[in-house]
């Protein structure tokens, strides 16, 4: 018999029996899958949230100017007319805070998406991108570049991601188990590889000067002020195809939430959307990492944020947490350069202390 | 005796020439620790074969293969040696997609990590007919609603999947296999955490849905008296060999059973025809 056609049950055809039955199939349309629509009107009303919170950073700063003028700049901006903005404008907005905001929505969308990966891949909820030490990786390959070639502008950005893609291979390797990807063998190896490399990390900070070692602090914690040495374009081509990539797999992850065995069972090619989902995740927190240093807690709390907030199916998930990530960073960087300006806040101090208690907020409220 | 299950009247009607659904033959497996080290677990040859409407029960005390032979039979694994196919085509050469629209497997539920609905739980059945970003269609909806009909858990389709007693979990596992719309339905000791009300029942439904539609029910239990009552035939097995297989009273032979699961045992018939298994208690012996 050929493999495409399978003999029709008589279960294949919806009974009428039942469905005149009224009570068992008028509550069918209660069933809410996230259909399309849905999906799109999550993700608008999400975007609108990033708009506003993109015109409140660009309003706030030393240099005044009002939200109507932002909104003249950003739309004659936008339509090309430059010879209409006033030149200062043009460098607050244009040059100075919107690529620092393009930079942060990166930052966000990257390690919301890479968070929510992988809780699913390492199947445990207090997963966040760094569990896996790629951030550690970055940072010593950071370090390094440091010690190495202190005045090269754009190195250490560059040696991070190095440092960052080393580790991704390295926590693959010890991360197997009989050829495929284990989840609790992955996890083991990424956490001991973490704590190997903060250790390498504290002693190659010793050998740091004053001044470089207050930079490593601030790029420990995370810190949006270095504009990327690479061209934003490309980092944001990186982002859509990492974003893309682990989309891709949303509704396989859904089910291998639900269990591992039972997704293959559903004809989940399981080992496949394991490596597609580490490789898309580590990079993604790769990219992060390398052009903001390690921006704490975003990638554990925004995926919990949006799960209480629109559920777990990670086909709308994942948007929502790249939205939401860029949200959260986008805030959290407006206070940490303003708060005490105008010196500046390290943004990661910034998201661990505005999301700590927005996310205890929401657990507490949640009744189900 | 099968007039009383009120199944051999369907069966004869509807399929007395077909074929086999599912043909067993000779199948065997061997697990090993490394590719190189000796087998740790032999399974086979086991050979048997399973019809339309036919409900198989797999016997057989802990260790003797039935978990293999589950694997096999849903699947995972290619057996070393021997054949086993479904309609015809060999069950491990099925793409996975194809596979889980034909075979769906009734396992424990693993520990939810997120919480779920009954109604998003029973529509991941549904992901076998997704295409790309397996967005449920209509279909998909009214097939999900359909499984859950059958199984009589449709008041439970709001509810969350870890409030739900063992009884209710048990039948909306089943009502994710039947979303699906597999030919053949394997169950792996589904009456493990139910309680004796709530394993008649689950038997019951097998049976009528066996009866009514066209799968074929593998279950495998160590339930050895509810496994002789609704059971048109049974699959012995015992040290990773096929002891015995055929009707219930065929199989049910003192001397085999008492081999096989190391106990005292009596067997009587009852009268429905169907074999009665009890200790042999020491107050009579």
């Amino acid at each position: 018999m050929p493999l495409e056609t399978k003999p029709e049950t008589e279960f294949g055809a919806p009974r009428p029996g039942l469905a005149q039955r009224g009570g068992s199939f008028a509550g069918v349309r209660a069933f809410r899958p996230v259909t399309p629509r849905r999906l799109v009107l999550i993700c608008a009303m999400l975007l609108a949230v990033l708009f506003v919170a993109v015109v409140i950073a660009l309003r706030m700063g030393t240099f005044p100017i009002s939200i109507r003028e932002i909104v003249l700049t950003l739309f004659n901006g936008a339509i090309g007319r430059r010879a209409e903005i006033p030149s200062d404008y043009w460098l607050v907005v244009f040059g100075l805070r919107l690529p620092r905001i393009a930079l942060g929505i990166l930052v966000g969308a990257a390690l919301s998406t890479a968070g929510a990966g992988y809780q699913a891949l390492l199947r445990n909820p207090l997963a966040d991108p760094y569990v896996l030490g790629v951030s550690s990786g970055a940072a010593v390959g950071a370090i390094v570049s440091l010690i190495l070639v202190p005045r090269l502008p754009g190195a250490i950005q560059i040696a991070a991601f190095v440092g960052a893609v080393a580790t991704i291979a390295v926590v693959y390797l010890l991360g197997r188990r009989g050829g495929q990807l284990d989840s609790a063998t992955l996890l083991l190896a990424g956490i001991v590889t973490a704590s190997f490399l903060s250790a390498v990390i504290m002693f190659l900070m010793t050998t740091l000067s004053g001044r470089d070692l207050r930079g490593m602090s601030f790029w420990l914690m995370g810190d949006l002020a270095t504009p990327p040495s690479v061209n934003m374009g490309w980092l944001y081509f990186l982002l859509v195809i990492g974003l893309a990539t682990i989309y891709g797999t949303a509704a396989d992850l859904n089910l291998i939430l639900t269990g591992e065995q039972e997704a293959r069972h559903l004809g989940v090619n399981v080992n496949r959307v394991k490596l597609v989902v580490y490789l898309a995740a580590s990079v993604l927190t790769g990219l992060a990492v390398s052009v903001s240093g390690a921006i704490g807690f975003l990638g554990l709390l925004v995926p919990h944020v949006m799960r209480m907030l629109f559920g777990t199916d990670y086909r709308v998930l994942i948007p929502a947490s790249a939205i939401g990530g860029a949200i959260l960073i986008v805030l959290a960087d407006t206070l940490a350069r303003t708060v005490v300006a105008p010196t500046e806040l390290p943004v990661g101090a910034m998201t661990a202390i505005a999301g700590a208690p927005l996310f205890i907020y929401l657990m507490r409220r949640r009744v189900r | 005796m099968n007039v009383l299950t009120g199944r051999g009247g369907l069966a004869a009607a509807t399929a007395p020439s077909a074929e086999p659904r599912l043909k067993v033959e000779q199948a065997s497996f061997a697990y090993s620790a490394t590719d190189k080290s000796a087998p740790k677990f032999t399974l086979g040859p086991v050979s048997f074969d399973a019809r339309q409407h036919e409900l198989i029960s797999i016997l057989g005390p802990n260790a003797s293969g039935k978990s293999t032979l589950l694997a096999l039979l849903a699947g995972m694994h290619a057996p070393l040696a021997g054949r086993i196919a479904l309609d015809g085509t060999e069950i491990s050469k099925l793409d996975a997609r194809l596979r889980a629209q034909r075979i769906a497997l009734v396992q424990q539920e693993s520990e939810l990590l997120f919480p779920l609905r009954v109604w998003e739980y029973v529509l991941q059945g549904r992901y076998p007919y997704g295409r790309r970003l397996r967005f449920e269609s209509e279909e998909d909806c009214l097939m999900a609603g359909n499984a859950l009909a059958q199984v009589g858990a449709d008041a439970l389709r709001d509810r969350w999947m870890d409030q739900l007693s063992g009884g209710e979990k048990q039948r909306v596992i089943l009502a994710r296999a039947l979303a699906q719309q597999p030919l053949l339905l394997l169950l792996d000791e589904p009456t493990q955490h139910l309680d004796i009300g709530g394993k008649v029942e689950l038997l019951r439904r097998l049976r009528k849905l066996t009866a009514e539609r066209l799968y074929t029910v593998l279950v495998v239990t160590h339930e050895l008296n509810l496994a002789a009552e609704f059971s048109d035939r049974i699959v012995l097995l015992h040290k990773g060999k096929c002891l015995r297989s055929g009707t219930p009273a065929e199989v049910y032979d003192r001397a085999t059973l008492e081999e096989v699961f190391e106990a005292p045992l009596d067997v009587d018939t009852r009268a429905s025809g169907r074999p009665r298994v009890t200790l042999r208690g020491s107050e009579h012996g």
